[in-house]
C-alpha cells in the first residue's frame, strides 16, 4: 500500500464507489459526542445518534466542535491526523457515568469517524477536557498504519 | 483563595473540601478534582490525556497494509 494513498484518503482524493459531491475543498466540520457507559458504541457505529448520548446541564446534544488545524501528514508508512486543540465540555453536569467519545463528520451526514473509550467518568458543575495525544505516526488520534 | 463553580453557585474554595486523584494507565492519564460541601459533591472536573486510544478494545490504528 502506498503511503501517499493513505494520506490522500484522509483528504478525500480517492473514490472507489459512490462518493459525495463536495461543495468546496474546505476541511469538513467534525464534532465529538459523549456516550453513557451503558451505550453500545463501537467500530460498527456508522453515524452519530442521540441514543444513549450523555445529557445534563450545559451539554448540548451532538457534542462540541473539533478543530483540525493541522492537515493530515505521513511518516514512515503511517498517515495520521489529530485535532489541534483539546476537546472540552465546559461547565457541565453529567451525572450518569460515560466512557467513550464518538468523533463524527457533521458535514457529511454525521458519519462516524472513530470511537475512543476510556475509564468511566462523571462531571459535576465542572469541565471535562480531552487533551489530544502528540500528533505523530505512533500516537496521533487517527492513524492509518 | 479561588472561586470554584459549584452546584450551589460560585464559591470560595476555602469553604470547600478538595479531593484530587490521578489515573495513569496504557490508555489515558486522567486527573480529577472534586470539591465537597458538608458531604455533598458540588464540583467535579476531569482532565484526560489520551495516550493509546482504543475502540472498545481494538487498536485505533486501522491496518491498511
Amino acid at each position: 500500500m502506498c503511503t501517499s494513498f493513505k494520506g490522500e484518503l484522509l483528504v478525500g482524493h480517492h473514490n472507489f464507489g459512490t462518493g459525495v459531491v463536495r461543495g468546496s475543498t474546505a476541511t469538513d466540520s467534525f464534532k465529538a459526542a459523549l456516550y453513557l457507559a451503558s451505550a453500545t458504541v463501537n467500530a460498527s457505529t456508522t453515524a452519530y445518534s442521540a441514543t444513549n448520548e450523555v445529557s445534563g446541564t450545559g451539554y448540548t446534544a451532538g457534542g462540541v466542535a473539533v478543530t483540525f488545524g493541522t492537515a493530515p501528514s505521513t511518516s514512515g508508512t503511517t498517515a495520521f491526523v489529530t485535532p489541534s486543540a483539546s476537546i472540552s465540555y465546559t461547565t457541565v453536569t453529567l451525572a450518569t457515568a460515560f466512557d467513550c467519545v464518538l468523533l463524527y463528520n457533521s458535514t457529511q451526514s454525521n458519519k462516524a469517524v472513530s470511537v475512543h473509550t476510556f475509564g468511566s467518568q462523571t462531571v459535576t458543575a465542572g469541565t471535562f477536557t480531552l487533551t489530544m495525544p502528540t500528533n505523530d505516526a505512533s500516537t496521533g488520534l487517527i492513524r492509518l498504519a | 483563595m479561588a472561586i470554584v463553580t459549584t452546584t450551589k453557585g460560585d464559591m470560595d474554595d476555602s469553604l470547600l473540601e478538595k479531593k484530587e486523584g490521578i489515573i495513569d494507565n496504557d490508555n489515558e492519564t486522567t486527573s480529577w478534582v472534586e470539591y465537597w460541601l458538608e458531604g455533598e459533591l458540588v464540583h467535579r472536573s476531569v482532565d484526560m490525556t489520551l495516550k493509546r486510544m482504543t475502540v472498545t478494545g481494538e487498536a485505533v490504528a486501522q491496518s491498511l497494509s
